[in-house]
């Protein structure tokens, strides 16, 4: 029988591959969000299995929420990066310092 | 039996294309893998028993945000060779940070599985009901309970909307052809668009 466990280390792995897209492609900023995405995703699966084992919907509820935010994020996300490349021909992060903040 | 097996193959999928999308040297290559990750997410999540969420993760993940992705990987002109320059340079400490937070997490489902964490107990208010589908449950308490939180989704989505138009949307140059000039347009009259002329037979019309 599959228990939350199994859920929650799948959950952490997704998690952590997520991390690390993010570190070992610190150029590709496509590839950061779509890291994001993953991290997004490993935090659905851990909210709907505690939501499941639980007996309770508020965590899918959540689900839905976290889901909405990750669409939001994602449009406003490649809208940057859509005009980012109009101003600079390219989309390497490392010399992103426009705003010298 | 079946479910294990399930399991199994929905959880080693995802994990494979979690892996995948980080490490394919192709971006639209990592968006596929994210589309397949995505997909074995929903199946895990049907064999739990969230069909709902299953479906949203289907419909607003692979059929939106995913292909959006896809849009703009294809839009963009992007030299992606250079952008894997600093790929062997960074792996030891992403590898570093990922094995620290793997440890992390497992020492808390270690913690977890001694009994050393109490989890909340449900009130019941929300509690899933075998009485009726997993979707009419989540939309009495969508629209019941939580109807605050769903209108303020809502407005995030709309302001993000609109957030995306105004920064990619571009003004056309002044004096660019097929330009709009809506004002222009709205004062135009018919009385001084339109001419009437009353050719005789066999000659054209000089305006």
């Amino acid at each position: 029988m599959i228990g939350i466990e199994h859920y929650l280390v799948v959950g952490a792995i997704l998690f952590v591959l997520g991390v690390l897209g993010i570190f070992i492609n610190r150029k590709n900023v496509i590839v950061i969000l779509m890291s994001v995405e993953l991290i997004l995703l490993a935090v659905n699966i851990n909210l709907v299995a505690f939501s499941a084992f639980i007996g309770d919907l508020t965590g899918q509820i959540f689900a839905m929420f976290v889901l909405t935010v990750a669409a939001a994020e994602a449009a406003i996300g490649l809208a940057i990066l859509v005009i980012y490349y109009r101003g600079r021909g390219t989309i390497a992060v490392d010399d992103v310092n426009r705003m010298k903040g | 039996m079946i479910e294990t097996l399930a399991f199994y193959l929905f959880a080693g999928l995802v994990i494979a294309g979690g892996v995948m999308v980080i490490m394919s040297r192709n971006p639209v290559h990592s968006v596929l893998w994210l589309i397949l990750a995505f997909f074995n997410a929903a199946g895990l999540m049907v064999l739990v028993g969230a069909e709902f969420i299953a479906m949203l993760l289907v419909i607003v993940y692979v059929g939106a945000v995913a292909v959006l992705f896809l849009f703009v990987v294809m839009m963009l002109d992007i030299d992606f060779a250079a952008m894997r320059a600093g790929f062997i340079k960074n792996f030891p400490l992403g590898i570093a940070i990922a094995v620290i937070l793997l440890a992390e997490l497992g020492l808390g489902l270690g913690a977890y599985g001694a009994g050393g964490i109490e989890l909340g107990t449900a009130d019941g208010t929300a509690a899933v009901r075998s009485d009726v589908s997993n979707i009419e449950a989540i939309g009495a308490l969508l629209y019941g309970r939580y109807i605050i939180l769903f209108e303020i989704a809502g407005i995030i989505l709309l302001v993000a909307m609109i957030g995306a138009i105004v920064l990619t949307h571009r003004e056309p140059k002044p004096g660019a052809r097929g330009r709009q000039d809506i004002g222009k347009q709205i004062s135009r009259r018919p009385e001084e668009a339109t001419v009437m002329k009353n050719p005789e037979y066999g000659k054209g019309v000089e305006l």
